[in-house]
């Protein structure tokens, strides 16, 4: 198994290292040639959501990318990735991949002081996941299809949607791999 | 460790690989913005320009920087004088996303630096070398940069540093856990800092490099010798065609190890910064506090 980690902006090495923990082979994505490679799935990492569009949409890498996971390839987006993966953002009219029927407020509590650390259960994980959320965004509204798979304080912060995996904090961050470990299982589906 | 310190300095690790922007307005800031930058300084003036202008130079006006708080959506650094906490709590009472504790500004304590430790907001401070570095992290930094020589697009004082930073961090890495004890001492440095770089050959926190970096090359140039990401300053706001060597900037950390993507980046991006010659400097600005 082979797993493909977006590599333009973010904190893609952090997603590397857990999947290899997990036995898991990875390769970074920079530009086309790298994702043309064979793959299993794909994770989009935290970071800036609009770096990772602007280099994205000039390296020709949004269409691409787009066109696998609407056939099918599994796909992980923490953050600034459910930002990517969302079909639509508050107040923003930017192109993103928009294959998840989403919709996402980014920067949904604050500035950095809104920055926090919580734990909760998630739907088929389990209790007590640790959840960090670093100007985080939320869910405010899922299409038919989507599963929501946590909820903190009303608002959803986890959801799937086929093989499309989304998380408003970073599992990357944390020690806990049950996420990881659970979307290695979507792929293998 | 607090929740917030480590909070703080994962909001760091979510810049990795990114291009933090000096912007002086909205404008240039949504600029910085399109471009793909991870996030922008606002300042008044960019160093260039404070060097230029001499005299002193203080902590922006807050309405400036809360307008380009309005005018995007990554996040927000600003400038603090070296020691003076009162700024830093300003910045803090607006939501600030970062705090630069920066010795381009005149520093308003020559002793002391801020007590980072006793906030909530996160700080950013420079550093030549791994003492510096992990003394201002001891403080509470919770990422570093280098202090290069600002304003002056010359690259050598970052490279200097960062080479001096890899370097004391892979001997450190080298040395047996009984001579910890003196290399603590040597640094001036508390022995549990110099047991993590030992342990793992790197900082605690992010290091990115900082001062002279004017082209898409010397990012790149900053990203091989082991920087996690690079501020950029006077070289694309005192250059001909800002969008676009910003833009190319942005693409050439992302693709630092790819020369042929990096001669594309190089193309047509107009006049560079004109620079100063570091021998042609009146003012060290990285001398200012260790």
């Amino acid at each position: 198994m082979k797993v493909a980690v977006l590599a333009l902006q973010g904190a893609f090495v952090e997603h590397e290292q857990r999947l290899r923990r997990l036995g898991v082979e990875t390769f970074l994505v920079r530009k086309l040639e790298d994702w043309r490679q064979a793959k299993d799935g794909l994770i989009i990492p935290g970071g800036e959501s609009t770096a990772m569009l602007r280099i994205m949409k000039d390296g020709g890498l949004l269409l691409p990318i787009r066109k696998e996971i609407e056939g099918g390839l599994p796909v992980f987006g923490t953050c600034a990735g459910m930002i990517v993966l969302a079909r639509e953002v508050d107040g923003e009219g930017r192109e993103r991949l928009a294959t998840m029927d989403i919709r996402v407020r980014r920067n949904a509590y604050g500035r950095q002081l809104g920055s926090f650390h919580a734990e909760a259960p998630v739907e088929g994980i389990g209790e007590g996941v640790p959840m960090t959320f670093i100007r985080a965004p939320y869910i405010t509204d899922v299409g038919e299809g989507v599963e929501v798979l946590a909820e903190l304080d009303g608002h959803i912060v986890a959801a799937r949607q086929g093989r499309q995996l989304v998380t408003s904090f970073h599992p990357e961050l944390d020690a806990d791999l049950r996420i990881h470990r659970f979307f290695i299982h979507m792929m293998k589906a | 460790m607090t929740e917030r310190q480590t909070l703080n300095r994962q909001l760091a690790q979510m810049l990795k690989g990114g291009v933090i922007m000096d912007v002086t307005s909205p404008e240039q800031a949504r600029i910085a913005e399109e471009a793909g930058a991870c996030a922008v300084m606002a300042l008044e003036r960019i160093p260039a320009d404070i060097r230029a202008a001499g005299g002193v130079s203080r902590m922006s006006d807050p309405k400036m920087i809360r307008g380009i708080q309005e005018a995007v959506s990554i996040p927000v650094m600003a400038k603090c004088r070296i020691g003076h906490f009162v700024e830093a709590q300003i910045l803090e009472a607006i939501e600030i996303d970062y705090i630069d504790e920066s010795e381009v500004l005149s520093p308003a304590d020559d002793v002391y630096h801020i007590d980072k430790n006793r906030f909530e907001v996160p700080f950013v401070c420079g550093a030549k070398d791994l003492g510096e570095a992990l003394r201002r992290i001891a403080e509470g930094a919770t990422m570093i940069r280098t202090k290069g020589e600002p304003g002056t697009g010359d690259v050598i004082q970052a490279v200097r540093h960062m080479r001096m930073m890899q370097g004391e961090m892979r001997r450190l890495t080298s040395l047996g856990a009984d001579e910890l004890y003196e290399a603590a001492k040597q640094l001036h440095v508390p022995l549990d800092l110099v047991q993590y770089v030992h342990d793992n050959g790197k900082l605690p926190v992010v290091n990115f490099a900082a001062g002279g970096v004017a082209t898409p090359a010397d990012a790149a140039l900053m990203m091989q010798l082991g920087a996690e990401g690079v501020f950029v300053g006077s070289g694309i706001f005192k250059s001909g065609d800002p969008a676009k060597r910003a833009q190319a900037i942005v693409k050439a950390v992302t693709n630092y190890r790819d020369p042929k993507v990096l001669a594309e980046l190089s193309e047509d991006l107009g006049e560079a910064m004109v620079g100063i010659n570091e021998q042609e400097i009146q003012l060290l600005m990285a001398e200012r506090g260790k």
